[in-house]
């Protein structure tokens, strides 16, 4: 089937080209960062995870949202979503590669990466992150090849495949809640040690994941002859709408805990993200654009009219996706570090290698999830001739 | 089939490049490398083990050296010959083999291989050219 | 076509298998006996190694007046060490340094607080906690504990440069490489035996596990002059016992439960 990827229109292989070029400029800089070191990024001895590792959480939430088409379709028979299963599973795929790929470029040393399997440390949590995301990885493999290649041949997909399909459903779960655990369970970072991090991280990727998916089924719609269909959409915008108001909710109980119990250490944290500490308010903007357009997605979102609009859907998932982008990309990762341990301000702002490299992480990934659907889509056509 | 020339050419021309070690410095084969030793070594006349043991297995001895420091504050060796040794590349390896371009180069060059040891463990030249 | 050209994949890839197991098990096999070998080598502890259950130690923050008093500790430390100095303070390396009482206790914020205190900075440094979440937090143990002095160590060629260590510390105790440190490392003071480290590994206090191997104090005590005491915890005749016992102590952030083992007398 990989051959599908291989052929295309002069607007798909424009597309691919393009992808591939903005990979290949991103790879020499980080050869740069391999030479250097962790410097040319605007990390800090206090903020010592940053947009890179911000990326990686956020992404790791875009492929748990995949499971939001296959767990009504699977577990519940909702017949309708069983065209476009193959494309959450492949959306999966493409978020990982790039999770890991961000992985791999925040590392220090990086040529040692192994050591985390040849020395396995049962009691880190970020060992159990790499073995739920690679095995996350390899179960969408498995399931969409193995389903879409059976769709193709006009069969139904083997038995066997099946125990597989049912095993990624609480995985995708726990891929996210093991991310979430990563900063939950820091007691020097009273910022994320609270126990709604894990529901708010899956909420938000609930939100954001299918958001994702409904923007790149209108895409397919407008420029192939394969319709994810008009049901479908609705049902994902449905569960967006959700998502979002829970992961607002969440973030407001947050807000309650913290400010009604008064106590300093917890305040300062989202004091500094929405107000400004000590005179450094650099995410402030950020934030406050992050909630609006959450708002903005939960109005048009909840209201039927706007969300049967799929114009008005559009812009209501591209709000949600970036509200939830700023606020679990950049809200979280800073909020946590600043204040440091030491009640001491340094702010960070990513440098633009770092931008660059994690801009050129996007375009592989985007490069993946082009050849994958193009696939998919191919197949599908072909089925419908 | 259809493209037999072409397929005969490329396996012809695939052959060629995979067997590019084997011919393409065939008469020219490089010395082998000449070692250095300093005063220091040439006086302690054994090495922790025995020459060829060294040669072969020299980052054995290092990694077990390493862990055993570093992991389980154990820092005195003794050989088979019951003979004490601090383990320490900085302190004892290359106290005695401080001549690192006419020593560990040497063989490390000629073998093409790149050990990162001396981004760390600081080299010591105390004999100068 | 197809079906031919993934059963001619499937032979390669299971050749390619069958080959490499010959390699890979040599790899593995055991080394081979040395010629005329007289017995098994082994590794044991030195003589002069001072042992412990638990370092710790107490810093007499009244013994501290000034600046001055500070400075030879952090010299100390940082020489022997080799500690680079980063020129850009965000990317700076610091083992032990000072802090004001509000930022090394954040946690115990008072309005009013003694004059002394308010004035005077404190030593911080790694607490080489009892309990440490760093040592959780290691996907690879490059950071660990040793069980048999408490000691919180790095092994520097095991690090992967994650930083999660980094983010677990409720101290701030520990520092990233986050360029080739040598070119920030004064060559005439450089000390060279004892290794620097590389770019992309993370490094902290390691209460001179190299100087207690052979007998001596850690650097900053035998700098300080009696101002800091080292012993060990569980040995109720220490001299940190003993100081624990006679005055009022306090530790950073004792509410996480990491059971520091730095204490201060204040």
């Amino acid at each position: 089937m990989l051959e599908l990827a291989l052929k295309g229109s002069k607007r798909y292989y424009g597309w691919m080209g393009f992808l591939l070029a903005m990979v290949g400029v991103g790879f020499l800089i980080y050869l740069k960062q391999l030479d250097f070191g962790l410097g040319i990024t605007g990390m800090s001895r206090d903020v010592s995870w940053g947009f890179y590792i911000a990326q990686f959480t956020f992404l790791v939430g875009v492929a748990a949202g995949g499971v939001m088409v296959v767990l009504p379709y699977y577990l519940h028979d909702y017949k309708a979503y069983g065209r476009i299963t193959i494309l959450g599973e492949f959306l999966a795929i493409a978020a990982l590669v790039m999770c890991l790929t961000f992985i791999i470029v925040d590392l220090g040393q990086p040529r040692r990466i192994f050591n985390v399997w040849l020395y396995p440390t049962l009691h880190s949590v970020l060992f159990w992150d790499t073995i739920v995301l690679n095995g996350y990885l390899f179960l969408n493999i498995i399931v969409g090849w193995n389903v879409l290649e059976a769709e193709r041949n006009g069969v139904h997909y083997p038995a066997w495949v099946k125990p597989f399909i049912y095993l990624s459903i609480p995985w995708a779960i726990s891929i996210h809640t093991v991310t979430a655990y990563l900063y939950a369970g820091l007691p020097g970072r009273g910022f994320w040690m609270t126990a709604i991090m894990a529901p708010r991280f899956l909420a938000s990727a609930f939100a954001a994941g299918p958001a994702l998916l409904i923007l790149l089924c209108l895409i397919i719609r407008r420029t192939t002859s394969f319709d994810p269909g008009r049901e479908q959409i609705q049902t994902l915008a449905k569960t967006v709408a959700y998502a979002i108001v829970l992961n607002v909710f969440f973030f407001l109980c947050e807000i309650f805990t913290v400010f009604y119990s008064q106590i300093p250490e917890h305040m300062d944290h989202i004091t500094y993200l929405f107000v400004g500490l000590h005179g450094h308010g650099t995410y402030v903007p950020w934030m406050w654009t992050a909630m609006g357009l959450m708002i903005i997605g939960i109005i048009l979102l909840v209201n039927p009219a706007t969300r049967k609009n799929e114009g008005v859907l559009a812009v209501a998932c591209i709000a949600v996706f970036a509200g939830t982008w700023i606020d679990k990309g950049l809200g979280m990762i800073s909020g946590g570090f600043v204040p440091n341990p030491l009640h001491e301000v340094n702010e960070y702002i990513p440098t633009l290698p770092e931008l660059f490299i994690s801009l050129s992480i996007w375009c592989l990934g985007f490069f993946v999830l082009t050849g994958l659907f193009k696939i998919a889509v191919s197949v599908k056509e072909e089925v419908r001739e | 089939m259809g493209n037999k020339k072409l397929v005969y050419l490329g396996i012809a021309i695939f052959l060629v490049i995979v067997t590019l070690p084997f011919w393409f410095n065939r008469g020219k084969a490089a010395p082998a490398p000449e070692l250095v030793l300093t005063a220091k070594a040439k006086e302690a006349k054994e090495c922790v083990r025995s020459k060829e043991y060294m040669a072969k297995d020299h980052m054995r001895v290092l990694d077990k050296w390493r862990h055993a420091v570093v992991r389980n504050a154990e820092r005195i060796y003794v050989n088979p010959q019951g003979k004490e040794y601090a383990m320490s590349l900085s302190n004892t390896c290359l106290d005695c083999h401080s001549n690192k371009a006419e020593f560990c180069d040497r063989c490390h060059n000629y073998a093409s291989v790149r050990p990162y040891c001396w981004d760390c463990h600081i080299d010591n030249p105390k004999e100068t050219k | 076509m197809e079906r031919s050209r993934r059963d001619i994949l499937k032979l390669f890839g299971i050749s390619a298998l069958a080959l490499s197991t010959g390699p890979v098990l040599d790899a593995f096999a055991a080394e081979e006996a040395e010629h005329g070998a007289a017995a098994e080598p082994y590794v044991k502890m030195g003589d002069k190694a001072l042992k412990a259950q638990q370092w710790a130690m107490v810093v007499d923050t009244r013994k501290f007046k000034s600046e001055e008093d500070f400075t030879p500790l952090i010299d100390a430390c940082h020489k022997i060490h080799n500690v680079p100095s980063l020129p850009i303070k965000r990317q700076e390396i610091k083992w032990i340094w000072t802090a004001p009482y509000h930022n090394a206790f954040p946690m115990s914020p008072m309005k009013f607080v003694n004059e002394k205190l308010e004035h005077t900075p404190l030593l911080v440094l790694c607490n080489h906690c009892e309990n440490p979440p760093c040592v959780r937090a290691c996907p690879t143990n490059a950071t660990f504990k040793n069980p048999d002095n408490g000691i919180v160590m790095m092994d520097f060629h095991r690090c992967i440069g994650c930083r999660f260590c980094m983010a677990a510390c409720p101290f701030g105790a520990r520092s990233f490489n986050f360029r080739d440190p040598r070119p920030f490392i004064n060559p005439a003071e450089q000390n060279k035996q004892f290794p620097t480290r590389t770019k992309g590994v993370v490094e902290k206090c390691s209460f001179c596990a190299e100087r207690l191997a052979v007998g001596q104090l850690p650097a900053c005590v035998e700098a300080s002059d009696g101002k800091l005491v080292f012993g060990d915890l569980y040995d109720p005749e220490s001299k940190v016992r003993e100081l624990i016992k006679t005055n009022y102590t306090i530790r950073r952030k004792q509410a996480l439960g990491t059971e520091p083992s730095v204490y201060y007398i204040v």
